[in-house]
């Protein structure tokens, strides 16, 4: 019996139970079948009222947007939040106050751009549940769901009121007589990720950093991909080091080009700046910010429409030739 | 010696702490533009590395985000978050660079929430990576101005340890010896730690500030190092290369 010196008094939202996770994984389905569809059939099928939402990527970078707005425009409710490397995903998110219980590494800022005003209010409200971690901890978390086990051990978060707000516990090597964080593994109901290129069945490859990306796909109950672009399964097979997430962990493949915007996507597109400025400007004012929502998100059909308001194909081309570091695209 | 901001100053202060070699951890801004200018002065084979998994890149501009693609621009590798972070555990990372909205005199940082933790009056981001890298580097460095609400007898939450109360609490909570706070810098000085206490002290004045304006503009007690002096000034050269290279758009050093 591994000794527990020390407890953090936070809420421990989700079951650590690595056999309840094998039962689950023991049904999920294996056929190599085609998951293509909408990104509103996707969140209808597996984002439910409750569950708790994982979002890959970096905050603005290889985000799956189009899934968080659709989120958001099916009005779910209840649901948990990873709030992990977060950024625009959880402003958005927080915009549509879809969740009411939030495990926070990092929330409500964007980086050197500022903190988002109306997630500070949603925060501030008393209407979220929380429970503290950081980056790597919530990563571990993920990681141990990965490997199938109940935790993993971290050198991190001890002495600070971070712990004593996180769900870890502090317990002391059976072998070294040191101590260390025990994290709780995390299998999240539902995680979305995007990635650069998929098949038909979900087999994928993501180009730069992965983040936390590669554990997320594997701790994930239900995986949603969103893919700047379908290529065929004959490629996949023809370069099998390229893949990073296998088919069998995936329940739904969208097309999404451009699907990280307003956020970066390495090699493909920079991040839009001056509109993630605008949202956070018309944030300061709770009615303008209403407007923007009904305009932007609301009031669209599919994240297409939401690329044509803010600029469509100029715009990306824009945003391309900043990504690829290529000056002088004044074409006039 | 030619004119020079604030921002600037502290920058170079910065730069000269990472030494040909070393690894640091870094976010965007001022530590981003500290490293790149060491990279391009004195230490050319500093590594640098981001949390989201970018190792060792060749910055082509200032990032915007710890993970963006800037982050791996030309790098030895695009990795992710647990490798990055292990590798500090490891104990391969010398310096990371962090910051807050509050410290204390033994260097805790808080980035979590202002008032009640289950009320809080204002909330902030939380960790991020911060808990990690304050953790897992050898030594801790924090740019951050000079003002008596950073700088408090208590944070009021600590998201990032310091010495949290003083010598020996670092490893009696179970955190790796040897590691803690370094250097802050910031717009009027730069402060180490005494080594007896654990306590921050002021080892160098910028030009044009005392002792006095320091402690002025500090909520706790400094202590002041025996070996007291003027921080260096920047040098034409780190001025060139900071403006013309690492930051010629001004998004930092324009601040």
């Amino acid at each position: 019996m591994l000794e527990v010196v020390a407890e953090g008094s936070g809420p421990l939202f989700m079951d650590p139970d690595p056999d309840k996770a094998r039962e689950f994984f023991r049904h999920k389905n294996r056929a190599m079948v085609s998951k293509v569809m909408s990104v509103r059939e996707a969140v209808e099928k597996f984002v439910h009222d409750g569950d708790y939402l994982a979002i890959g990527g970096f905050g603005a970078n290889r985000i799956p947007t189009a899934i968080c707005h659709e989120i958001v425009r099916q009005r779910k409710k209840n649901l948990i939040f990873a709030g992990h490397t977060s950024t625009h995903d959880f402003q958005i998110l927080a915009a549509g106050e879809v969740f009411d219980r939030c495990d926070i590494a990092y929330i409500i800022g964007l980086e050197a751009r500022g903190l988002s005003p109306n997630a500070r209010r949603y925060m501030e409200s008393g209407k979220v549940q929380v429970c503290e971690w950081s980056n790597y901890a919530m990563a571990l978390r993920i990681k141990a769901a990965a490997m199938g086990v109940s935790f993993l051990p971290g050198r991190n978060l001890m002495g600070t009121d971070t712990f004593k707000n996180s769900a870890a516990k502090v317990a002391r090597c059976p072998f070294t007589g040191k101590l260390f964080v025990l994290y709780p593994a995390l299998w999240p109901d539902v995680a979305a990720i995007h990635v650069h290129e998929a098949d038909v069945y979900g087999n994928c490859r993501i180009k730069g950093i992965s983040v936390a990306d590669l554990e997320l796909a594997r701790a994930a109950k239900r995986l949603i991909i969103t893919a700047e672009r379908l290529i065929p399964n004959e490629v996949i097979r023809q370069d099998p080091t390229s893949t990073v997430i296998p088919y069998f962990l995936v329940d739904a493949v969208c097309e999404v080009p451009f699907g990280s915007y307003p956020g970066n996507m390495p090699y493909e597109y920079f991040s839009d700046e001056e509109h993630l400025r605008q949202w956070l400007n018309v944030e300061k004012d709770p009615e303008e910010f209403r407007k923007f929502l009904d305009k932007y998100i609301y009031g669209v059909e599919d994240f297409n429409q939401y690329l044509e308001l803010c600029g469509g194909i100029e715009r990306i081309m824009q945003l391309r030739a900043q990504e690829n570091l290529i000056l002088n695209t004044n074409r006039r | 010696m030619a004119d020079y901001n604030t921002m600037e100053m502290m920058i170079c202060a910065a730069a000269r702490y990472l030494e040909d070699g070393a690894a640091v951890a870094v976010g965007t801004g001022a530590p981003c533009a500290a490293a790149m200018l060491a990279q391009k002065t004195h230490s050319p084979n500093l590594v640098i590395i981001f949390e989201a998994g970018g190792v060792a890149p060749i910055l082509p501009t200032m990032p915007i985000s710890v993970g963006d693609s800037r982050t791996f621009h030309k790098a030895i590798m695009a990795s992710g978050m647990c490798d990055v972070m292990e590798t500090m555990q490891r104990g391969m990372v010398d310096y990371c660079f962090l910051g807050g909205a509050q410290i204390d005199m033994y260097g805790n940082l808080n980035s979590s929430v202002i008032g009640e933790w289950s009320r809080p009056k204002v909330r902030f981001p939380g960790s991020g990576g911060a808990n990690d890298f304050g953790s897992f580097a050898w030594r801790i460095m924090v740019i951050t101005p000079q003002d008596s609400r950073r700088f408090v007898e208590r944070v009021d939450f600590i998201t990032t340890p310091g010495y949290l109360d003083g010598p020996g609490a670092r490893e009696k909570a179970g955190l790796a010896p040897g590691t803690g706070p370094y250097k802050v810098i910031t717009n009027m000085a730069v402060m180490g730690f005494d080594p007896e206490t654990k306590r921050m002290r002021i080892e160098s004045v910028h030009k044009g500030y005392s002792v006095k304006d320091v402690q002025e503009n500090t909520g706790f007690e400094l202590l002041v190092s025996p070996e007291l002096e003027e921080t260096p000034e920047p040098t034409d050269e780190e001025l060139r290369v900071l403006r013309e290279e690492v930051d010629p758009h001004r998004y930092i050093i324009g601040r």
